[in-house]
């Protein structure tokens, strides 16, 4: 399938991605070359194969339930952007 | 003979004898990289301050009879991917520029422990995604042996930095091939361990299942001594094996008898340098001259790894890089600007009668993500995060993502049919050797195939080592890639010593002024 210019804005949305037109135009036929050679994989015959989400063959590992010390509040928040005493600090989310 | 030309076995035994001391060899190594770095700009920050204070304190307990670690006071160079408590550590990326980690990865505990002496943290593609160091956000790192060509990807400064003789020791990390390939292109020895064996507790996560952090050195019997300190089983790390961790340097003195290497046919397609076919060829006839026997073997679906690796990882990395939201830490744009000009694209819609599209415009939070991010990070990035965000998205799983993982499932299968009748795998390391800069950075996919031999043992979750075998008539390094079964990296390091002690490509430093 071919990518448009529209998809590709419809997904930098999801991303979380602001592109600007000049990007846009670059990555659009980027992606869509990208996107042509993964679908090789389309030659291959995988029914009943088992998806491999991971090397390792682990399942549920369990830690004691014991208290133990974390990242102090002070710690957590030392990189934050913006913040106050006790939390990160964002624009409004809900109606002015 | 320089101090700096020795290997990092030979200087630990120095330092043992109290020969030299750590502080002497670490000021040896800062002054190396005051003259040398400026032309490589292999570090992005260099840390002489603490190295020297550590390296002192070191002497002091060696002089006073009490135990030392087995790195004895070594200095280690450390991929800036890795969370060093304290010292800021960026991904090369703008995102992180400023970012101090509130702990110390797992490695970086380890190594501390071990009395390594952390010299400096070394430049990379930014969040490790690419095949060059032309993605950092900061400087490219060039060649040692051509300084107009690239050191490979994307822990090109932690190959750089040991051949230009600026670090004994390095750290890297491995998701497609980082290691392996920068190790290839730069002329030193480097090795993904098997997925697992390293804790990843403090790696900053690209591609959780394929990440892995490694050791890069001169020599395999130096690999194995720092492997030996990085490897084990840690609680903080769900994913990291808790397998026992051999004596990978006593292994090393254990006789190789019978070794049956098998020597990958698809990796010697349409694509291969014919230099690096000719050297790979002769390593294995050396190989043979040693007493190995070699067969050919077949990795059948070794030709979709590149397919299945580009949407894999991409899906991995989109998700993993939705922490970066400029609110918990990292970049931040600027929020006046950025609210101003949200107001005056809204009035201008409102303007021109245009209610419905002023009303789907982004709220201000999910306009100071998208506004971050934009800034914050790079265009490779970007494009890997669009990609797996595309692959991932409603209608689009079952055809890329599902699919890329049931033929995963198949690559891994090659290598369990294939180790079925071989001990260890042997190939090039890269299709081709260290290419100009800026030849390829128009091209993604061209880069992409950078990776064609190596991205298959992440995928599949084996261990691999590259070696030097060779130079080109132009004098560029060429890599050889011996990769061995899960948790036979013992097995790896022995069959990759056994050429090391019979050949002395790796004995060849860089040249630099």
């Amino acid at each position: 399938m071919t990518l448009t210019r529209r998809d590709v804005e419809k997904v930098s949305l999801l991303a979380r991605l602001r592109l600007s037109a000049a990007e846009l135009e670059t990555m659009t036929p980027q992606l869509d070359k990208i996107v042509h050679f993964v679908e090789q994989l389309n030659e291959l015959h995988t029914d009943g194969v088992e998806p491999m989400a991971h090397a390792l063959d682990l399942r549920n590992i369990f830690a004691d339930d014991e208290p133990r010390p974390s990242l102090d509040r002070d710690a957590a928040l030392s990189n934050a952007p913006k913040r106050d005493d006790e939390c990160y600090r964002v624009p409004a989310v809900l109606g002015e | 003979m320089s101090l700096l030309n020795h290997t990092a076995t030979e200087l630990l035994a120095k330092l043992e004898s109290r020969e030299v001391s750590s502080a002497e060899l670490t000021a040896a190594y800062l002054k190396q990289i005051e003259t040398l770095d400026p032309q490589v700009q292999a570090y992005l920050r260099v840390l002489p301050e603490s190295a020297l204070a550590k390296a002192k304190e070191i002497d002091a307990r060696r002089a006073a009879g009490q135990p030392v670690g087995k790195l004895g006071g070594l200095p280690v160079a450390i991929k800036d991917v890795i969370c060093t408590q304290g010292e800021v550590t960026t991904c090369a990326s703008k995102m992180l520029e400023t970012f101090v980690p509130p702990y110390n990865a797992t490695v970086v505990e380890k190594l501390r422990a071990a009395d390594a002496v952390l010299i400096g943290k070394t430049n990379m593609d930014e969040f490790a995604m690419g095949g060059s160091t032309e993605n950092s956000a900061f400087q490219a790192t060039k060649n040692p042996w051509n300084l107009e060509c690239i050191p490979g990807g994307s822990s090109g400064g932690a190959a750089a930095c040991l051949a230009a003789s600026m670090a004994p020791l390095s750290v890297g990390t491995d998701t497609g091939g980082s290691i392996r390939q920068p190790a290839a292109l730069c002329g030193v020895t480097g090795m993904k361990p098997t997925y697992g064996r390293v804790s990843r507790y403090g790696l900053v996560a690209f591609a959780s299942s394929l990440d892995q952090i490694g050791p890069l050195a001169h020599t395999v019997e130096d690999a194995a001594l720092l492997l030996a300190v990085l490897a084990g089983h840690d609680p903080l790390d769900s994913t990291s094996a808790d397998v026992e961790v051999p004596d990978y340097r006593a292994a090393l003195s254990q006789p190789l008898k019978g070794l049956k290497i098998g020597v990958i046919k698809e990796h010697f397609g349409e694509g291969l340098d014919n230099e690096i076919a000719a050297a790979v060829q002769a390593a294995v006839q050396e190989y043979e001259k040693l007493g190995a026997t070699a067969k050919e073997i077949s990795l059948p679906h070794s030709k979709y790894g590149i397919a299945t690796y580009y949407i894999i990882a991409p899906c991995e990395a989109s998700s993993n890089l939705a922490r970066y939201d400029g609110v918990h830490y990292g970049y931040r744009t600027d929020e006046k600007a950025m609210l101003a000009e949200l107001d005056a694209e809204r009035a201008a819609l409102v303007k021109a009668g245009q209610q419905q599209e002023a009303d789907n415009l982004d709220t201000p939070l999910v306009r100071l993500y998208r506004q971050s991010r934009a800034e914050g990070f790079g265009p490779e990035v970007k494009r890997r995060i669009m990609l797996g965000t595309y692959a991932l998205s409603a209608g689009y799983y079952d055809a890329y993502y599902l699919k890329a993982l049931k033929v995963r499932r198949l690559i891994r299968q090659d290598y369990d049919h294939a180790f079925k009748e071989v001990d260890v795998i042997l190939g090039p390391t890269t299709p081709t050797p260290a290419f100009k800069m800026g030849e390829k950075l128009n091209d993604p996919l061209a880069m992409y195939l950078e990776d064609l031999y190596t991205v298959t043992a992440n995928l599949a979750g084996v261990g691999g080592i590259s070696i030097p075998c060779g130079f080109t008539k132009s004098n560029l390094p060429i890599g050889l890639q011996i990769q061995a079964p899960a948790f036979a990296e013992a097995k790896c390091l022995q069959a990759a010593h056994l050429f090391q002690q019979a050949t002395d490509w790796h004995n060849r430093r860089a040249k630099l002024q």
